[in-house]
């Protein structure tokens, strides 16, 4: 059901769901690692069943996010590469972030914030599966030097990853009529005219 | 097994004082290695007492049996056979956990209560706290803790905490022929480890010394070493083991800091909205695009 049938189609359904699959295992994965974290997040393992449960899902719930990610990571890939126009943005973005955007540079389906965005989380994403592997030792078994090693690339890896991804959803949230596109993939005109006025050109020919 | 209520020093993963107004005695287990005939009455009595029977292992064709620590088997002689000066010297020692006063296992383990240090300085695994992740192991300095294939609880020696709380010695001080290992305060230990020592050293053993790492704030089962220079002859003893910098950063450091850097995003994201307030689409585009409609 299309509200406005001039609504612009930003995201398909399976995009959609993909992206749900992404950030349902991200938020478990997010909570139940930073109860092995820190002991004030510990209480967070009753939400699983507790400590043992949340030790025995953690890891595959990171499989499932991994493979999620790297479907999502394909179908943007391409439109996440890095152009002139996305660097000036980027280095103008203190006045986007004051709220001043109307003389920001044209933007096309993502601007330069949202693709630095892409690249650091596809890198977060890249490290925490391969340190993640080394401590799963319920079924692997590497040399100690390796697993603390890969302790601690996990642990601030996972940190940067949930500072990026507050500010992913704080961006959704602060810029008006964009969580819509999460939910049932439409954004309007006049949202796409505004933030992203190449990308606006292109599907509507204007 | 959760004793000893009031007698606890540091507890897993918690960061608010253990109840620990009694004052207890530090103890210790010393391992006389010189005095050692590798009989493992000490690897029985362990078994015995602590109601463990690992299984039947294989001959690998040296006298070591079985052939590591496991969940099942918490302490185990290992044999060195070294060359000094021309003459082969059997080096025996009985490994397992050396109860450390700053314990690896604990500053890593996750879990709150899976690990215990008794203010007596006995560091005991609480199974029933354990959630089987492993981090025991990569804090150790000595790789000791044992996930069990069973049940995926940390398995290693607990010093018999149960033996001692009622004032008795642990089963393999107990058990063992020669006196090699002695049980009491730390510092009677100390003491009597000097006089072995002593003894060493008027045997030609001028190295001979005591093995009470300090990397470690020192430990609560000590070794007499016939050459205390070279501990790694005894089977890769460490020479100067310690917890790993890397595991102090990440059970460290980085634990306040994450938690301060992510409230920072949080609130920083709170308050940008508060003060920025909502980005919008503005009313004029909307209205040129209806005026766009309705031509």
């Amino acid at each position: 059901m299309i509200r406005n049938p001039k609504d612009l189609k930003r995201y398909t359904a399976q995009e959609r769901a993909n992206h749900w699959v992404v950030g349902i295992s991200f938020i478990l994965l997010a909570i139940s690692g930073l109860a092995f974290f820190h002991p004030a997040f510990w209480p967070m393992t009753q939400l699983f069943g507790g400590g043992v449960w949340a030790r025995i899902l953690h890891p595959f719930l990171g499989v499932l996010m991994a493979l999620s990610f790297l479907s999502i990571f394909f179908r943007f890939r391409s439109l996440n590469v890095m152009t002139p126009t996305d660097r000036e943005w980027l280095s103008r973005a203190k006045e986007m972030v004051d709220g001043n955007d109307h003389d920001m540079p044209e933007q096309g389906k993502y601007n330069g914030g949202q693709k630095m965005m892409f690249w650091a989380l596809a890198l977060c994403m890249l490290l925490l599966m391969v340190s993640g592997v080394l401590l799963w030792r319920a079924y692997f078994g590497f040399p100690v030097e390796l697993v603390r090693f890969g302790a601690v690339i996990h642990a601030a890896t996972a940190a940067v990853m949930i500072a990026l991804i507050m500010v992913h959803i704080y961006a959704a949230i602060w810029v008006k009529g964009t969580v819509r596109a999460m939910w049932y993939g439409t954004v309007t005109r006049a949202w796409a005219k505004q933030h992203h006025r190449a990308w606006y050109r292109q599907v509507t020919g204007k | 097994m959760a004793l000893q209520s009031l007698d606890i020093a540091r507890r897993s993963a918690t960061t608010t004082p253990p109840p620990a107004v009694r004052e207890t005695t530090e103890v210790a287990k010393l391992i006389d290695v010189s005095t050692c005939i590798g009989c493992k009455a000490c690897q029985a009595a362990c078994m015995e007492w602590n109601d463990i029977r690992d299984e039947v292992g294989t001959n690998s064709g040296v006298y070591d049996n079985p052939a590591d620590l496991t969940a099942k088997s918490w302490t185990v002689m290992r044999y060195a056979e070294v060359e000094e000066k021309g003459r082969l010297e059997w080096l025996i020692r009985k490994d397992g956990c050396m109860h450390c006063a700053d314990p690896g296992c604990l500053k890593a383990c996750p879990a709150p209560g899976a690990i215990i240090q008794y203010a007596n300085g006995i560091v005991d695994f609480h199974q029933e706290n354990c959630i089987g992740c492993g981090y025991c192991i990569t804090g150790c300095p000595f790789n000791i803790p044992r996930i069990s294939k069973e049940d995926s609880k940390a398995y290693k020696c607990s010093l018999c905490s149960d033996r001692v709380a009622v004032g008795q010695a642990p089963a393999c001080a107990k058990v063992c022929p020669t006196g090699a290992i002695q049980f009491g305060s730390k510092e009677q230990m100390k003491d009597y480890a000097d006089k072995r020592i002593g003894d060493l050293k008027s045997r030609g053993y001028d190295k001979a010394g005591l093995y009470d790492p300090q990397g470690v704030g020192g430990t609560h089962v000590m070794y007499v070493l016939h050459h205390a220079d070279r501990p790694e002859l005894y089977k890769g003893l460490p020479n100067d083991p310690g917890i790993s910098p890397l595991v102090s950063l990440w059970k460290g450091f980085a634990k306040p800091l994450a938690n301060v850097a992510l409230a920072a995003v949080a609130l920083g994201s709170l308050f940008h909205y508060v003060t920025k307030g909502p980005n919008e689409v503005s009313k004029e585009l909307e209205d040129e695009l209806e005026k766009e409609d309705a031509q």
